[in-house]
Formats: C-alpha cells, structure tokens, sequence
C-alpha cells in the first residue's frame, strides 16, 4: 500500500542515479518534510523583507527559527530519522527534536508577530481576527495543550500505535505533526513572545508546566521497565534515560523562560528593560501601528 | 508572585522564601541528581519494583524540584534589582531549605511512601541516621545563621 511506485523525483532537479528507480511511501514522506521546512525557512525570509526595514527585525529571532526549523528536519529526515525507524534510542532523539527542542525554538522566532509586520493592513486584521476565534483559542490553551501534548505521548508509547506507525508512513507522518503541532501550542501557551489576548496567569501556567514536567519524567521511568512493543530491553533503557534527561534540558529552559516572563512583568518602574524576551508576555504586545 | 513594594521587610521575607527555595530544589534536583545518581550510582534510576503512586509522587517531586531552584534564583535577582541582598540571610535560608528537603525525602519518601531507599544491598539504620541526622543538622543551623543575619541587619 506505501509502495505506490511514485518517482520522488517529479519535483524538480532529477539529474541523481535513482530517478528511475520506483521509491515507497517513505522517501515521498521525505521530500514533502524537506520541501516544507523549505517553505518554512524561505516564508520567514520573505516575512522579514516584506516587514520593511523601519525597525530592524532582531537576528536572535531568525537565528531561533532557523534553528527550529534545522531540529525538525534533522528528527524528521536524515540518518536520525531513517535510525528512529528501528532503534527506540534514536526515535527518542528524534522525539525530543521534533516534539520539545523544534517547537520551542519556533515559538522564539515570534512567526506570528513577523507576520503581522509582513502583512498590509487587511490581512494583518484577519490574522488578528483568527487568532482570536474559539478553535485557537482553545488549543492554545496550556490546560488543553499540555494534555493533547502528553496525553498524545501516553497514548503513543503504551497502546499498539508505536508498533504501527514504523510500518505506515501515514501514521507516521500524522504521529509526527501531532508531535510538531502540539509541541508548538504548548509551548507557546507557556512562554510564546507572540501576542495572546488570552494569555492564562503566571500561576495557571507555573501548575500545567509543573505537571508536565512531572507527566514525562513518570512516563520516561515507565517506559524504562515497560518499553513499548517491539522494543528490546537494552534500547527500551537507553532510549527512556535519554527521554527523562534529555526532557529535563528542555523543561529547565521552559521554566526559565517562564519565570524570567514573571520577572520582567513585575519590574519595578524606572528598571531597565531585560532584553532575554522583549514583549511582556502577560500583555498582548502592540504589533503594528507603533510610531 | 504577587508585586510587592521596596520596603524592608517585604524584601527580606522574599529573601528568605528565595534562599529555602532555591536551598529545596537544589537538594531536589542538583544533589540528587548529580551526587546519588550519577557519582555514587547509590540510587537506581528507576527501582523495578517501585509502586505508580511513588513513582507518580517521585514526577512530581522531581518536577517542583526543577520549578523551585529556578524560581528561588529568580526572586533572589528580584531582591536584588530592588536593594542590597542580604547575603547571609540568603545562605542561611538555603542551607535550611537544603535541610528541610533532606528532612521530607529521609522521612516522607524514603521511609513512608517507601519510593526509594538511600542505597541498596547494605543495611540502611546508619544510613538512615546519618540522613536524618544531618538535614536536622543543616536546618537548624542554617535557621540560625538566618536569624542572626536578619536581627543584625535590622537592628544596625
């Protein structure tokens, strides 16, 4: 069924030896990953052009979107992703990439308010407009992303959906952008720089990030005696050490983030702007119109 | 996290909470981590025969332990852009927090929930002791230098 016999290289430069032969499911995957991060990295460049050079767009914005989109592809494509179809060691690597490094570093880039500055005046609105109906509002949500995040976790690793997704591409395919997808609203729920009417208290966010953190270490030791099917013991070990340390980098970051949000929101007048995040983040940022 | 105004004893209580704080969670996470399971390998990572409820209520001590070191350090550089930090008073609250979560660990999650013990294949009474023993050690005398830093400081 993933052996559809589609050529891989109908998308352009086929000069390589195997245009001619037929290629699965999963190379087609591949391509799609590669030509969407494309889109990714060259949309942003064009956002920052069409942003106009009144007031310089910062590099450490790029610079974390870049590198976001760089975590994504590296767990979606590439020897860690072709190692994560058979090593749990490896899908765990590609797991943390895709689903906590990628999403947080994307949400650093700030693409929302980029693009509100890219955009004239009537698309600008309809963002804004969209931003603001119930469905994102909903998801980005840190009660209801934190649960879709780690509960999609739980589900993955201890139903029979880990064995399925190495032998479809499609599940595959939907696992990983659930991973990316919700990675992404959570992380923004928490610490995004981008504008959020509806921002949820610092208390709110301190008790789901706590939470969190608490869910993937329990889940990292369970899956240390319990790996999921298919998976031997040794790998199962490795694979849930590197889940439960290399998770707490991530966390410790997220918490630093988001307390260095609560510490620049209760400065004391006349204090000097800390520059690590630069939009208050309990306020809706003023994006455009700005003198 | 509630704004508070510049006046002294405000900030010297928020000094205080930073310092058990940040003294809890480095005995949460930092000591834990790096003395018991990394240097001395006493404690396993995950102990087989460990119940859900321990190893729910383990998630969540590793994870307010993370939460608290760096809120601790956070509300220490609050004090610290507001006025002069009360050095000694910081250390004397770290050191009791360091004690105190030493204290909860030995007795709450060593003794009684049983999540873990200090180490294994010995017999653990001195261990226990010595555990005890000296989280009440650190938290007295870290209480102590607190308050002899806290009435010299408002006294002068």
């Amino acid at each position: 069924m993933q052996h559809d016999h589609q050529h891989g290289h109908d998308h352009g430069d086929g000069d390589g030896p195997t245009s001619s032969v037929p290629v699965g499911g999963w190379e087609v995957a591949e391509v799609l990953v590669l030509l969407a991060l494309g889109v990714a990295l060259v949309g942003y460049a064009v956002a920052r052009r069409a942003a106009g050079t009144r007031r310089a767009w910062p590099a450490r914005r790029t610079l974390c979107w870049s590198a976001g989109v760089l975590c994504a592809g590296a767990g979606l494509v590439g020897p860690v992703a072709t190692a994560a179809r058979t090593s749990f060691t490896a899908h765990m690597a590609a797991h943390l990439l895709v689903g906590m490094l990628a999403p947080l570093l994307l949400v650093l880039g700030a693409p929302v308010t980029l693009a509100l500055r890219a955009l004239p005046v009537t698309g600008a609105r309809r963002l804004t407009r969209l931003l603001r109906t119930v469905p994102v509002r909903v998801a980005t949500q840190p009660v209801v992303a934190g649960i879709m995040s780690a509960g999609g976790l739980w589900v993955l690793y201890t139903t029979g959906l880990y064995p399925l997704m190495h032998g479809s591409v499609l599940v595959h395919a939907l696992v990983h952008a659930h991973v990316l997808v919700w990675g992404y609203a959570f992380t923004a729920s928490l610490v995004g720089v981008d504008p959020d009417p509806h921002r949820s208290s610092v208390v709110v966010r301190s008790g789901v990030l706590v939470g969190f953190v608490a869910a993937h270490s329990v889940l990292a030791r369970w899956l240390y005696a319990h790996p999921p099917a298919g998976v031997e013991a040794v790998d199962g070990r490795t694979g849930a050490q590197l889940m439960y340390y290399g998770g707490d980098v991530v966390d410790v970051l997220l918490i630093v983030l988001l307390l260095h949000g609560w510490y620049v929101s209760v400065r004391p007048r006349g204090a000097l702007r800390s520059t690590l995040v630069p939009a208050a983040p309990n306020r809706p940022g003023p994006v455009r119109g700005d003198p | 996290m509630s704004r508070v105004d510049d006046t002294g004893p405000h900030l010297g209580r928020r000094t205080d909470l930073s310092g058990f704080l940040f003294g809890c969670g480095i005995a949460a996470s930092v000591i834990d981590l790096f003395l018991f399971h990394l240097v001395l390998q006493w404690h396993h990572f995950y102990d087989l025969s460990t119940t859900r409820v321990a190893l729910t209520a383990d998630g969540f001590f590793h994870a307010v332990g993370w939460f608290i070191t760096v809120w601790g350090l956070f509300l220490l550089a609050d004090v610290r852009r507001r006025a002069e930090v009360g050095w000694a008073r910081w250390a004397g609250a770290v050191v009791a927090g360091v004690g105190f979560f030493q204290l909860v660990d030995g007795v709450v999650s060593h003794k009684l929930l049983g999540i873990h013990q200090i180490r294994y294949g010995v017999d653990l009474l001195p261990y226990d002791v010595t555990w005890i023993g000296s989280a009440v050690l650190l938290m007295v005398v870290g209480l102590l230098v607190r308050h002899r830093a806290a009435t010299t400081r408002s006294s002068s």
